[in-house]
């Protein structure tokens, strides 16, 4: 019934093998969807498809998306985190399909925040 | 929740919660019996007695960032208004089963909705856990497990966006097939 093949992954496989050691550096950036119940059911699935689909547009390698619980701003989601390496990490609210992909280019590429959309600057990071 | 396969992103970031490293989802439609069956099943911590009595009290949560949890309450609803309900099986240690039955065709039951994207958003920001798609329509069978896609990947990484997208693009060819079937 699948139509995935064990062809596809092969070619993937191999087209990997050039650029995976640029991977042992580490990442610039990681960014946490907050998926709490209250996160999901005001569209974070949305938002973490859109930064998906951002990051794969951009093809860069050294961003990582993850997700975590609820972040105790409930009223504030969909919500996320954004910490680049060595910097302050940012939290956003309100979030839609536009003002990530914004965020996406702004701050996790560009390395500017953008503050208009953020709720706070600093507290703890996860790396 | 404005569709089902959102109710199964949430109980599956509790089995996240809980430790789990295999996470199963299992969706169940038969219309002959005009039942749909969603079950997502986990090895993860499990509940203690006195977690299991409350789990479906809003007012009990073990997170301390808020004091209410809806997650398992919500899908409780959901499932009630359709004449279905919620099962908990859980074993301190072992794991949790989460089951919710709906009447297939009662007007109030949501769609199941975009399954694929509840799932690539699981694969791809849990790399290390194992997630088994199983979706049954009457005698049609899909299964996605990733720890089999692993095993061919190697050192690719499941989370590698060209991977996400090949896997998304087969659960959304599954769907196209299955719901344009004529019953």
């Amino acid at each position: 019934m699948a139509r995935l093949t064990l062809d596809d992954l092969k070619k993937i496989k191999e087209k990997q093998k050039a650029t995976f050691t640029l991977r042992e550096g580490g990442y610039r950036a990681k960014v946490t969807v907050h998926m709490g119940t209250c996160g999901i059911a005001a569209g974070a699935r949305d938002i973490m498809t859109a930064l998906m689909d951002e990051i794969s547009q951009a093809k860069v390698e050294d961003v990582i998306a993850t997700t975590s619980g609820c972040a105790g701003l409930c009223a504030r989601e969909p919500m996320v985190t954004v910490e680049i390496m060595n910097k302050p990490p940012v939290k956003y609210g309100e979030l839609t399909d536009a003002k990530i992909r914004e965020i996406f280019k702004e701050h996790i590429i560009g390395g500017n925040p953008v503050e208009k959309y953020a709720l706070v600057v600093g507290s703890e990071t996860t790396y | 929740m404005q569709d089902l396969s959102l109710h199964i992103l949430d109980i599956a970031e509790n089995s996240i919660t809980a430790g789990a490293d295999r996470i199963k989802i299992r969706i169940v439609e038969d219309i002959g019996a005009n039942l749909f069956l969603m079950e997502i099943s986990d090895n993860g911590r499990g509940m203690d007695k006195e977690m299991f009595e409350h789990a479906s009290d809003p007012f009990y949560t073990t997170r301390t960032t808020r004091k209410v949890g809806l997650g398992i309450p919500l899908l409780a609803q959901s499932a009630k208004d359709c004449n279905g309900n919620l099962k908990i099986n859980t074993e301190k240690g072992k794991g949790t089963t989460i089951t919710a039955t709906f009447q297939h065709d009662h007007i109030d039951r949501k769609p199941l909705g975009d399954i694929e994207k509840t799932m690539i958003v699981l694969i791809a920001s849990n790399p290390d856990i194992d997630f088994i798609l199983e979706h049954s329509r009457n005698s049609d069978l899909y299964i996605l497990d990733t720890s089999e896609i692993k095993k061919e990947l190697g050192d690719v990484p499941i989370n590698n966006m060209e991977v996400i997208k090949i896997i998304k693009d087969d659960i959304s060819a599954w769907l196209n097939q299955v719901n344009n079937m004529i019953e």
